[in-house]
Protein backbone atom coordinates (compact mmCIF):
# COMPACT_ATOMS: atom_id res chain seq x y z
CA UNK A 1 0.00 0.00 0.00
CA UNK A 2 1.13 3.51 -0.49
CA UNK A 3 2.62 6.22 1.56
CA UNK A 4 2.72 9.88 0.79
CA UNK A 5 4.82 10.90 -2.20
CA UNK A 6 5.05 7.58 -3.92
CA UNK A 7 4.04 8.36 -7.50
CA UNK A 8 3.87 4.83 -8.79
CA UNK A 9 1.84 3.66 -5.84
CA UNK A 10 -0.59 6.53 -6.21
CA UNK A 11 -0.75 6.06 -9.96
CA UNK A 12 -1.46 2.41 -9.38
CA UNK A 13 -4.20 3.22 -6.93
CA UNK A 14 -5.71 5.73 -9.28
CA UNK A 15 -5.63 3.26 -12.16
CA UNK A 16 -7.20 0.71 -9.88
CA UNK A 17 -9.84 3.17 -8.81
CA UNK A 18 -10.56 3.99 -12.43
CA UNK A 19 -10.90 0.32 -13.24
CA UNK A 20 -12.99 -0.74 -10.32
CA UNK A 21 -14.92 2.38 -9.58
CA UNK A 22 -15.00 4.47 -12.73
CA UNK A 23 -16.76 7.33 -11.00
CA UNK A 24 -15.27 9.72 -8.48
CA UNK A 25 -17.17 12.32 -6.51
CA UNK A 26 -16.32 15.82 -7.70
CA UNK A 27 -18.96 17.92 -5.94
CA UNK A 28 -18.14 20.11 -3.01
CA UNK A 29 -21.86 20.45 -2.28
CA UNK A 30 -24.87 18.16 -2.28
CA UNK A 31 -27.87 20.31 -3.14
CA UNK A 32 -30.12 18.10 -5.27
CA UNK A 33 -30.38 14.60 -6.64
CA UNK A 34 -31.67 16.04 -9.90
CA UNK A 35 -28.17 17.24 -10.80
CA UNK A 36 -26.42 13.91 -10.12
CA UNK A 37 -25.72 11.05 -12.50
CA UNK A 38 -26.77 7.48 -11.80
CA UNK A 39 -23.11 6.59 -11.20
CA UNK A 40 -22.70 9.37 -8.66
CA UNK A 41 -25.77 8.25 -6.76
CA UNK A 42 -24.44 4.70 -6.90
CA UNK A 43 -21.12 5.88 -5.46
CA UNK A 44 -22.86 7.54 -2.51
CA UNK A 45 -24.83 4.36 -1.82
CA UNK A 46 -21.70 2.18 -2.02
CA UNK A 47 -19.79 4.54 0.24
CA UNK A 48 -22.70 4.55 2.69
CA UNK A 49 -22.56 0.78 2.77
CA UNK A 50 -18.92 0.97 3.83
CA UNK A 51 -19.86 3.46 6.55
CA UNK A 52 -22.76 1.39 7.86
CA UNK A 53 -20.45 -0.85 9.85
CA UNK A 54 -19.08 2.07 11.87
CA UNK A 55 -22.37 2.28 13.77
CA UNK A 56 -22.13 -1.38 14.74
CA UNK A 57 -18.72 -1.21 16.41
CA UNK A 58 -17.81 -0.70 20.02
CA UNK A 59 -16.05 2.56 19.10
CA UNK A 60 -18.63 4.20 16.84
CA UNK A 61 -16.17 6.66 15.34
CA UNK A 62 -13.68 6.91 12.53
CA UNK A 63 -11.16 9.74 12.26
CA UNK A 64 -12.02 10.80 8.70
CA UNK A 65 -13.25 14.30 9.63
CA UNK A 66 -11.13 14.85 12.70
CA UNK A 67 -10.40 18.53 13.24
CA UNK A 68 -13.22 19.58 10.88
CA UNK A 69 -16.24 21.60 11.90
CA UNK A 70 -19.77 20.88 10.74
CA UNK A 71 -22.38 23.61 11.28
CA UNK A 72 -26.05 22.72 11.41
CA UNK A 73 -27.84 25.74 10.02
CA UNK A 74 -31.54 25.07 10.36
CA UNK A 75 -33.85 27.92 9.48
CA UNK A 76 -36.79 25.55 9.73
CA UNK A 77 -37.65 23.26 12.61
CA UNK A 78 -36.32 19.77 12.50
CA UNK A 79 -35.33 17.37 15.20
CA UNK A 80 -34.56 14.06 13.63
CA UNK A 81 -32.72 15.32 10.56
CA UNK A 82 -30.56 17.57 12.68
CA UNK A 83 -29.82 14.79 15.15
CA UNK A 84 -29.03 12.42 12.32
CA UNK A 85 -26.58 14.87 10.74
CA UNK A 86 -25.06 15.61 14.14
CA UNK A 87 -24.47 11.96 14.95
CA UNK A 88 -23.16 11.26 11.46
CA UNK A 89 -20.68 14.14 11.80
CA UNK A 90 -19.63 12.97 15.25
CA UNK A 91 -19.06 9.44 13.98
CA UNK A 92 -16.64 10.96 11.49
CA UNK A 93 -14.94 12.71 14.46
CA UNK A 94 -15.98 16.20 13.34
CA UNK A 95 -16.92 18.96 15.79
CA UNK A 96 -20.53 20.08 15.43
CA UNK A 97 -22.14 23.42 16.13
CA UNK A 98 -25.84 24.14 15.97
CA UNK A 99 -27.32 27.32 14.63
CA UNK A 100 -31.09 27.56 14.67
CA UNK A 101 -33.03 30.54 13.50
CA UNK A 102 -36.62 31.30 12.80
CA UNK A 103 -37.09 31.84 9.12
CA UNK A 104 -38.70 35.20 9.84
CA UNK A 105 -35.40 36.68 10.96
CA UNK A 106 -33.65 35.67 7.79
CA UNK A 107 -36.32 36.47 5.28
CA UNK A 108 -34.15 38.40 2.88
CA UNK A 109 -31.48 36.90 0.64
CA UNK A 110 -29.00 39.52 1.75
CA UNK A 111 -29.38 38.52 5.37
CA UNK A 112 -29.03 34.82 4.63
CA UNK A 113 -25.87 35.59 2.68
CA UNK A 114 -24.42 37.54 5.59
CA UNK A 115 -25.38 34.86 8.07
CA UNK A 116 -23.64 32.08 6.22
CA UNK A 117 -20.56 34.15 5.47
CA UNK A 118 -20.25 34.91 9.15
CA UNK A 119 -20.58 31.29 10.06
CA UNK A 120 -18.02 30.31 7.48
CA UNK A 121 -15.65 32.97 8.79
CA UNK A 122 -15.52 31.07 12.09
CA UNK A 123 -13.77 28.24 10.28
CA UNK A 124 -16.59 25.90 9.36
CA UNK A 125 -15.86 23.14 6.82
CA UNK A 126 -19.36 21.85 6.08
CA UNK A 127 -22.68 23.67 6.43
CA UNK A 128 -25.79 21.53 6.73
CA UNK A 129 -28.63 23.82 5.69
CA UNK A 130 -32.38 23.57 5.98
CA UNK A 131 -34.54 26.43 4.86
CA UNK A 132 -38.23 26.99 4.11
CA UNK A 133 -37.47 28.57 0.75
CA UNK A 134 -36.73 26.44 -2.29
CA UNK A 135 -33.30 27.27 -3.66
CA UNK A 136 -32.02 28.77 -0.40
CA UNK A 137 -29.26 26.20 -0.10
CA UNK A 138 -28.09 27.06 -3.62
CA UNK A 139 -27.81 30.66 -2.53
CA UNK A 140 -25.82 29.58 0.51
CA UNK A 141 -23.51 27.44 -1.65
CA UNK A 142 -22.86 30.35 -3.99
CA UNK A 143 -21.71 32.51 -1.12
CA UNK A 144 -19.32 30.27 0.75
CA UNK A 145 -16.24 28.30 -0.14
CA UNK A 146 -16.90 25.47 2.31
CA UNK A 147 -19.14 22.49 1.53
CA UNK A 148 -22.92 22.82 1.75
CA UNK A 149 -25.32 19.93 2.18
CA UNK A 150 -29.01 20.55 1.59
CA UNK A 151 -31.08 19.20 4.48
CA UNK A 152 -34.32 20.30 2.85
CA UNK A 153 -35.15 23.50 1.00
CA UNK A 154 -38.82 24.38 0.86
CA UNK A 155 -40.73 22.04 -1.40
CA UNK A 156 -37.73 21.61 -3.67
CA UNK A 157 -35.46 18.76 -2.53
CA UNK A 158 -34.27 16.82 0.51
CA UNK A 159 -31.47 14.85 -1.12
CA UNK A 160 -30.20 12.89 1.88
CA UNK A 161 -33.75 11.69 2.63
CA UNK A 162 -34.07 10.58 -1.00
CA UNK A 163 -30.73 8.80 -0.75
CA UNK A 164 -31.56 7.00 2.48
CA UNK A 165 -34.90 5.93 1.02
CA UNK A 166 -33.16 4.56 -2.06
CA UNK A 167 -30.45 2.93 0.06
CA UNK A 168 -33.12 1.19 2.14
CA UNK A 169 -34.90 -0.02 -1.01
CA UNK A 170 -31.64 -1.37 -2.44
CA UNK A 171 -30.74 -3.01 0.85
CA UNK A 172 -34.05 -4.86 0.98
CA UNK A 173 -34.71 -5.54 -2.70
CA UNK A 174 -31.15 -5.94 -3.92
CA UNK A 175 -31.68 -3.54 -6.81
CA UNK A 176 -33.36 -0.31 -7.88
CA UNK A 177 -33.54 -0.91 -11.62
CA UNK A 178 -37.05 -2.03 -12.54
CA UNK A 179 -38.56 -1.48 -9.07
CA UNK A 180 -42.06 -0.08 -8.99
CA UNK A 181 -42.26 2.55 -6.30
CA UNK A 182 -45.33 4.47 -5.10
CA UNK A 183 -45.00 7.72 -3.21
CA UNK A 184 -48.30 8.52 -1.54
CA UNK A 185 -49.57 11.75 -0.05
CA UNK A 186 -49.13 15.49 -0.38
CA UNK A 187 -46.75 15.32 -3.32
CA UNK A 188 -47.16 18.96 -4.36
CA UNK A 189 -45.66 20.19 -1.12
CA UNK A 190 -43.12 17.43 -0.65
CA UNK A 191 -39.38 17.78 -1.16
CA UNK A 192 -39.04 14.13 -0.17
CA UNK A 193 -41.21 13.14 -3.13
CA UNK A 194 -39.10 15.18 -5.54
CA UNK A 195 -35.80 13.77 -4.29
CA UNK A 196 -37.23 10.25 -4.45
CA UNK A 197 -38.42 10.88 -7.99
CA UNK A 198 -35.14 12.22 -9.34
CA UNK A 199 -32.97 9.60 -7.66
CA UNK A 200 -35.17 6.64 -8.44
CA UNK A 201 -35.71 7.53 -12.09
CA UNK A 202 -31.97 7.84 -12.66
CA UNK A 203 -31.42 4.39 -11.23
CA UNK A 204 -34.12 2.87 -13.42
CA UNK A 205 -37.11 2.56 -11.08
CA UNK A 206 -40.68 3.45 -12.05
CA UNK A 207 -42.21 6.08 -9.81
CA UNK A 208 -45.94 6.58 -9.27
CA UNK A 209 -47.23 9.56 -7.32
CA UNK A 210 -50.50 8.79 -5.56
CA UNK A 211 -52.84 11.22 -3.82
CA UNK A 212 -55.90 13.39 -4.24
CA UNK A 213 -56.04 15.66 -7.31
CA UNK A 214 -55.50 18.71 -5.15
CA UNK A 215 -52.24 17.35 -3.76
CA UNK A 216 -50.76 15.59 -6.81
CA UNK A 217 -50.50 17.71 -9.94
CA UNK A 218 -50.48 16.22 -13.40
CA UNK A 219 -47.41 18.37 -13.99
CA UNK A 220 -45.25 15.68 -12.39
CA UNK A 221 -45.82 13.56 -15.50
CA UNK A 222 -43.47 15.94 -17.30
CA UNK A 223 -40.76 15.01 -14.80
CA UNK A 224 -41.27 11.31 -15.50
CA UNK A 225 -43.66 10.26 -12.74
CA UNK A 226 -46.92 8.44 -13.25
CA UNK A 227 -49.75 10.26 -11.48
CA UNK A 228 -52.64 8.27 -10.01
CA UNK A 229 -55.49 9.57 -7.85
CA UNK A 230 -57.07 6.22 -6.97
CA UNK A 231 -54.76 4.30 -4.64
CA UNK A 232 -56.86 1.12 -4.53
CA UNK A 233 -56.81 0.71 -8.30
CA UNK A 234 -53.00 0.40 -8.39
CA UNK A 235 -51.89 -0.81 -4.94
CA UNK A 236 -51.20 -4.35 -6.14
CA UNK A 237 -48.47 -3.19 -8.53
CA UNK A 238 -45.81 -1.87 -6.20
CA UNK A 239 -42.59 -3.25 -4.75
CA UNK A 240 -42.27 -0.25 -2.45
CA UNK A 241 -44.87 2.08 -0.95
CA UNK A 242 -43.40 5.25 0.51
CA UNK A 243 -46.05 7.03 2.57
CA UNK A 244 -45.59 10.74 3.16
CA UNK A 245 -46.57 12.50 6.34
CA UNK A 246 -49.84 14.39 6.28
CA UNK A 247 -48.82 17.91 7.08
CA UNK A 248 -51.50 18.73 9.59
CA UNK A 249 -50.93 22.43 9.25
CA UNK A 250 -52.30 22.20 5.74
CA UNK A 251 -55.46 20.32 6.66
CA UNK A 252 -57.56 23.40 7.21
CA UNK A 253 -56.74 24.73 3.76
CA UNK A 254 -59.17 23.95 1.00
CA UNK A 255 -56.76 21.79 -0.99
CA UNK A 256 -56.88 19.20 1.71
CA UNK A 257 -59.86 16.91 2.24
CA UNK A 258 -60.93 16.06 5.77
CA UNK A 259 -58.63 13.80 7.75
CA UNK A 260 -61.23 11.03 7.73
CA UNK A 261 -61.71 11.24 4.00
CA UNK A 262 -57.98 11.31 3.34
CA UNK A 263 -57.42 8.40 5.65
CA UNK A 264 -60.23 6.38 4.06
CA UNK A 265 -58.91 6.87 0.51
CA UNK A 266 -55.15 6.95 1.02
CA UNK A 267 -54.35 5.71 4.51
CA UNK A 268 -52.31 2.53 4.63
CA UNK A 269 -54.18 0.05 6.81
CA UNK A 270 -53.70 -3.69 7.11
CA UNK A 271 -56.89 -4.12 5.10
CA UNK A 272 -55.47 -2.08 2.23
CA UNK A 273 -52.00 -3.59 2.57
CA UNK A 274 -53.48 -7.06 2.11
CA UNK A 275 -54.12 -6.13 -1.49
CA UNK A 276 -50.49 -5.14 -2.06
CA UNK A 277 -47.74 -7.55 -3.06
CA UNK A 278 -46.72 -9.95 -0.30
CA UNK A 279 -43.17 -8.62 -0.19
CA UNK A 280 -43.98 -4.93 -0.55
CA UNK A 281 -41.77 -2.60 1.49
CA UNK A 282 -43.57 0.03 3.55
CA UNK A 283 -41.62 3.22 4.13
CA UNK A 284 -42.21 6.59 5.76
CA UNK A 285 -39.85 9.52 6.25
CA UNK A 286 -41.30 10.27 9.69
CA UNK A 287 -42.70 11.55 11.88
CA UNK A 288 -45.74 9.31 11.46
CA UNK A 289 -49.29 10.42 12.15
CA UNK A 290 -50.57 7.06 13.30
CA UNK A 291 -54.11 6.50 12.15
CA UNK A 292 -53.91 9.15 9.46
CA UNK A 293 -51.59 8.21 6.61
CA UNK A 294 -50.77 4.86 8.16
CA UNK A 295 -52.22 2.64 10.86
CA UNK A 296 -50.10 1.72 13.84
CA UNK A 297 -50.23 -1.96 12.89
CA UNK A 298 -48.76 -1.20 9.48
CA UNK A 299 -46.09 1.11 10.87
CA UNK A 300 -44.96 -1.60 13.29
CA UNK A 301 -45.72 -4.47 10.92
CA UNK A 302 -43.51 -6.96 9.14
CA UNK A 303 -43.29 -5.04 5.91
CA UNK A 304 -42.30 -1.77 7.55
CA UNK A 305 -38.67 -0.71 7.21
CA UNK A 306 -39.25 2.68 8.78
CA UNK A 307 -36.66 2.26 11.53
CA UNK A 308 -34.15 0.86 9.03
CA UNK A 309 -34.55 4.13 7.17
CA UNK A 310 -33.54 6.04 10.28
CA UNK A 311 -30.50 3.80 10.83
CA UNK A 312 -29.48 4.03 7.18
CA UNK A 313 -29.79 7.81 7.29
CA UNK A 314 -26.69 7.96 9.46
CA UNK A 315 -24.56 5.96 7.03
CA UNK A 316 -25.84 7.95 4.06
CA UNK A 317 -25.11 11.28 5.76
CA UNK A 318 -21.65 10.12 6.77
CA UNK A 319 -20.96 9.19 3.16
CA UNK A 320 -22.26 12.50 1.84
CA UNK A 321 -20.23 14.61 4.27
CA UNK A 322 -17.10 12.55 3.65
CA UNK A 323 -17.38 12.71 -0.15
CA UNK A 324 -18.16 16.44 -0.23
CA UNK A 325 -15.27 17.18 2.13
CA UNK A 326 -12.86 15.15 -0.01
CA UNK A 327 -14.00 16.92 -3.19
CA UNK A 328 -13.75 20.30 -1.48
CA UNK A 329 -10.15 19.61 -0.57
CA UNK A 330 -9.33 18.88 -4.19
CA UNK A 331 -10.86 22.25 -5.18
CA UNK A 332 -9.00 24.35 -2.71
CA UNK B 1 10.12 -3.50 -15.45
CA UNK B 2 12.00 -6.40 -13.88
CA UNK B 3 10.22 -9.40 -12.43
CA UNK B 4 11.42 -10.17 -8.92
CA UNK B 5 8.79 -12.79 -8.08
CA UNK B 6 6.82 -14.81 -10.60
CA UNK B 7 3.76 -16.92 -9.83
CA UNK B 8 5.84 -19.80 -8.46
CA UNK B 9 7.97 -17.36 -6.49
CA UNK B 10 4.92 -15.82 -4.81
CA UNK B 11 3.55 -19.27 -4.01
CA UNK B 12 6.85 -20.35 -2.45
CA UNK B 13 7.17 -17.12 -0.48
CA UNK B 14 3.66 -17.50 0.94
CA UNK B 15 4.33 -21.12 1.82
CA UNK B 16 7.44 -20.10 3.77
CA UNK B 17 5.59 -17.26 5.49
CA UNK B 18 2.79 -19.63 6.47
CA UNK B 19 5.37 -22.01 7.98
CA UNK B 20 6.93 -19.21 10.03
CA UNK B 21 3.54 -17.86 11.14
CA UNK B 22 2.34 -21.35 12.11
CA UNK B 23 5.49 -22.00 14.15
CA UNK B 24 4.80 -18.95 16.30
CA UNK B 25 1.04 -19.19 16.72
CA UNK B 26 0.19 -19.23 20.41
CA UNK B 27 -1.83 -22.03 21.96
CA UNK B 28 -5.12 -21.49 23.70
CA UNK B 29 -5.71 -18.05 22.20
CA UNK B 30 -8.24 -17.32 19.45
CA UNK B 31 -6.49 -16.40 16.21
CA UNK B 32 -7.49 -14.10 13.38
CA UNK B 33 -5.97 -13.06 10.08
CA UNK B 34 -6.81 -9.67 8.60
CA UNK B 35 -5.89 -8.52 5.10
CA UNK B 36 -5.67 -4.87 4.11
CA UNK B 37 -7.68 -4.16 1.00
CA UNK B 38 -7.10 -4.32 -2.02
CA UNK B 39 -4.31 -6.95 -2.13
CA UNK B 40 -3.48 -7.80 1.45
CA UNK B 41 -6.91 -9.41 1.71
CA UNK B 42 -6.09 -11.70 -1.23
CA UNK B 43 -2.77 -12.69 0.36
CA UNK B 44 -4.42 -13.14 3.76
CA UNK B 45 -6.92 -15.57 2.26
CA UNK B 46 -4.09 -17.58 0.67
CA UNK B 47 -2.19 -17.64 3.96
CA UNK B 48 -5.33 -18.73 5.78
CA UNK B 49 -5.64 -21.71 3.42
CA UNK B 50 -2.02 -22.69 3.97
CA UNK B 51 -2.49 -22.45 7.73
CA UNK B 52 -5.65 -24.53 7.53
CA UNK B 53 -3.73 -27.35 5.83
CA UNK B 54 -1.21 -27.20 8.68
CA UNK B 55 -3.90 -27.96 11.21
CA UNK B 56 -5.01 -24.40 12.00
CA UNK B 57 -8.50 -24.62 10.63
CA UNK B 58 -10.20 -22.32 13.10
CA UNK B 59 -8.55 -19.01 12.16
CA UNK B 60 -11.03 -16.18 11.78
CA UNK B 61 -10.72 -14.13 8.60
CA UNK B 62 -11.34 -10.45 7.98
CA UNK B 63 -10.68 -7.69 5.49
CA UNK B 64 -9.84 -4.14 6.42
CA UNK B 65 -10.29 -0.92 4.47
CA UNK B 66 -8.02 1.75 5.90
CA UNK B 67 -9.21 4.75 3.85
CA UNK B 68 -10.93 6.51 6.75
CA UNK B 69 -7.79 6.20 8.87
CA UNK B 70 -5.30 7.48 6.31
CA UNK B 71 -3.23 10.49 7.34
CA UNK B 72 -3.18 11.88 3.79
CA UNK B 73 -6.93 12.14 3.19
CA UNK B 74 -6.61 15.88 2.65
CA UNK B 75 -4.04 15.34 -0.13
CA UNK B 76 -5.75 12.52 -1.99
CA UNK B 77 -9.13 14.28 -2.26
CA UNK B 78 -11.82 12.56 -4.32
CA UNK B 79 -9.65 9.57 -5.18
CA UNK B 80 -10.30 8.29 -1.66
CA UNK B 81 -12.66 5.39 -2.16
CA UNK B 82 -14.17 3.90 0.96
CA UNK B 83 -14.71 0.17 0.74
CA UNK B 84 -16.27 -2.12 3.28
CA UNK B 85 -14.38 -3.47 6.26
CA UNK B 86 -15.51 -6.98 7.11
CA UNK B 87 -14.18 -8.27 10.38
CA UNK B 88 -16.92 -10.67 11.50
CA UNK B 89 -15.28 -11.57 14.81
CA UNK B 90 -14.32 -9.95 18.08
CA UNK B 91 -10.69 -8.79 18.03
CA UNK B 92 -10.66 -8.46 21.82
CA UNK B 93 -8.04 -10.78 23.28
CA UNK B 94 -7.29 -12.32 19.89
CA UNK B 95 -3.87 -12.97 18.32
CA UNK B 96 -4.00 -11.23 14.96
CA UNK B 97 -1.88 -11.54 11.86
CA UNK B 98 -2.18 -8.42 9.72
CA UNK B 99 -1.35 -8.92 6.04
CA UNK B 100 -0.43 -6.47 3.28
CA UNK B 101 1.26 -6.76 -0.09
CA UNK B 102 4.08 -4.21 0.31
CA UNK B 103 5.36 -2.29 3.29
CA UNK B 104 6.99 0.98 2.27
CA UNK B 105 6.48 4.15 4.32
CA UNK B 106 4.69 2.24 7.08
CA UNK B 107 1.78 4.66 6.99
CA UNK B 108 -0.76 2.17 5.71
CA UNK B 109 0.13 -0.14 8.55
CA UNK B 110 -0.19 2.69 11.07
CA UNK B 111 -3.68 3.36 9.68
CA UNK B 112 -4.53 -0.32 9.89
CA UNK B 113 -3.35 -0.55 13.50
CA UNK B 114 -5.46 2.47 14.45
CA UNK B 115 -8.49 0.94 12.72
CA UNK B 116 -8.05 -2.43 14.46
CA UNK B 117 -7.54 -0.86 17.87
CA UNK B 118 -10.83 1.01 17.43
CA UNK B 119 -12.46 -2.43 17.21
CA UNK B 120 -11.03 -3.69 20.48
CA UNK B 121 -7.84 -4.73 22.23
CA UNK B 122 -6.16 -7.67 20.55
CA UNK B 123 -3.81 -9.92 22.50
CA UNK B 124 -1.09 -9.20 19.92
CA UNK B 125 -0.75 -8.09 16.32
CA UNK B 126 1.88 -9.50 13.98
CA UNK B 127 2.58 -8.10 10.53
CA UNK B 128 3.11 -10.22 7.41
CA UNK B 129 4.01 -8.61 4.06
CA UNK B 130 4.82 -10.16 0.72
CA UNK B 131 7.45 -7.54 -0.08
CA UNK B 132 9.48 -5.45 2.35
CA UNK B 133 10.56 -2.30 0.57
CA UNK B 134 12.81 0.28 2.23
CA UNK B 135 11.81 3.86 2.82
CA UNK B 136 10.10 3.68 6.19
CA UNK B 137 8.77 6.95 7.59
CA UNK B 138 7.47 5.42 10.81
CA UNK B 139 9.01 2.94 13.26
CA UNK B 140 6.98 -0.03 12.05
CA UNK B 141 8.57 -3.30 10.91
CA UNK B 142 7.13 -6.55 9.57
CA UNK B 143 7.40 -9.84 11.46
CA UNK B 144 7.07 -12.06 8.39
CA UNK B 145 8.44 -11.12 4.97
CA UNK B 146 8.04 -13.00 1.70
CA UNK B 147 10.66 -11.08 -0.24
CA UNK B 148 13.23 -8.62 1.03
CA UNK B 149 13.57 -5.61 -1.28
CA UNK B 150 14.94 -3.12 1.21
CA UNK B 151 17.80 -2.26 -1.13
CA UNK B 152 15.40 -1.61 -3.99
CA UNK B 153 14.96 2.10 -4.66
CA UNK B 154 12.54 1.62 -7.52
CA UNK B 155 8.81 1.18 -7.18
CA UNK B 156 7.27 -2.18 -6.62
CA UNK B 157 4.18 -3.40 -8.39
CA UNK B 158 2.31 -6.43 -7.09
CA UNK B 159 -0.26 -8.20 -9.22
CA UNK B 160 -2.44 -10.97 -7.87
CA UNK B 161 -4.66 -13.16 -9.98
CA UNK B 162 -7.83 -12.68 -7.91
CA UNK B 163 -7.50 -8.89 -8.04
CA UNK B 164 -5.58 -8.09 -11.21
CA UNK B 165 -6.02 -11.10 -13.45
CA UNK B 166 -2.23 -11.55 -13.53
CA UNK B 167 0.33 -12.70 -11.01
CA UNK B 168 3.81 -11.40 -10.23
CA UNK B 169 5.92 -8.80 -8.44
CA UNK B 170 7.87 -6.34 -10.58
CA UNK B 171 10.14 -3.41 -9.90
CA UNK B 172 9.33 -0.39 -11.98
CA UNK B 173 11.37 2.13 -13.92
Amino acid sequence: MSGVGNPVESARQMAEAAKQQPVTWKHRHLLTLEDLTADEIGLILDTAEAFSDVSKRSVKKVPALRGRVVANLFFEDSTRTRISFTLAAQRLSADVIDFTAKSSSVSKGETLRDTVRNIEAMGVDIIICRHAAAGATHLVAQNVSCSVVNAGDGRHEHPTQGLLDIYTMRQNKGRIDGLKVAVVGDINNSRVARSNLHGLLKLGAEVTFVGPTTLVSRGFEKLGARVVHDFDSVIGEFDVINMLRVQRERISSNVFPSLQEYSRLFGLTNERLNRAKNDVLVMHPGPINRGVEMSGEVADGQRSVILDQVTNGLAVRMAVMFLCKQAGEADS
Amino acid sequence: MTVILDEAGIAAALQDMADEIAAELPHGVPIGIIGIRQRGDVLAERLRKHLATKGHADIAFGTLDITLYRDDLAEIGPSAIVRTTEIPFDVEGRYLVLVDDVIYSGRSIRSALAAIIDLGRPKAIRLAVLVNRGGRELPIQPDYVGFDARQEARHIDVKLRERDGAEGVEVGA
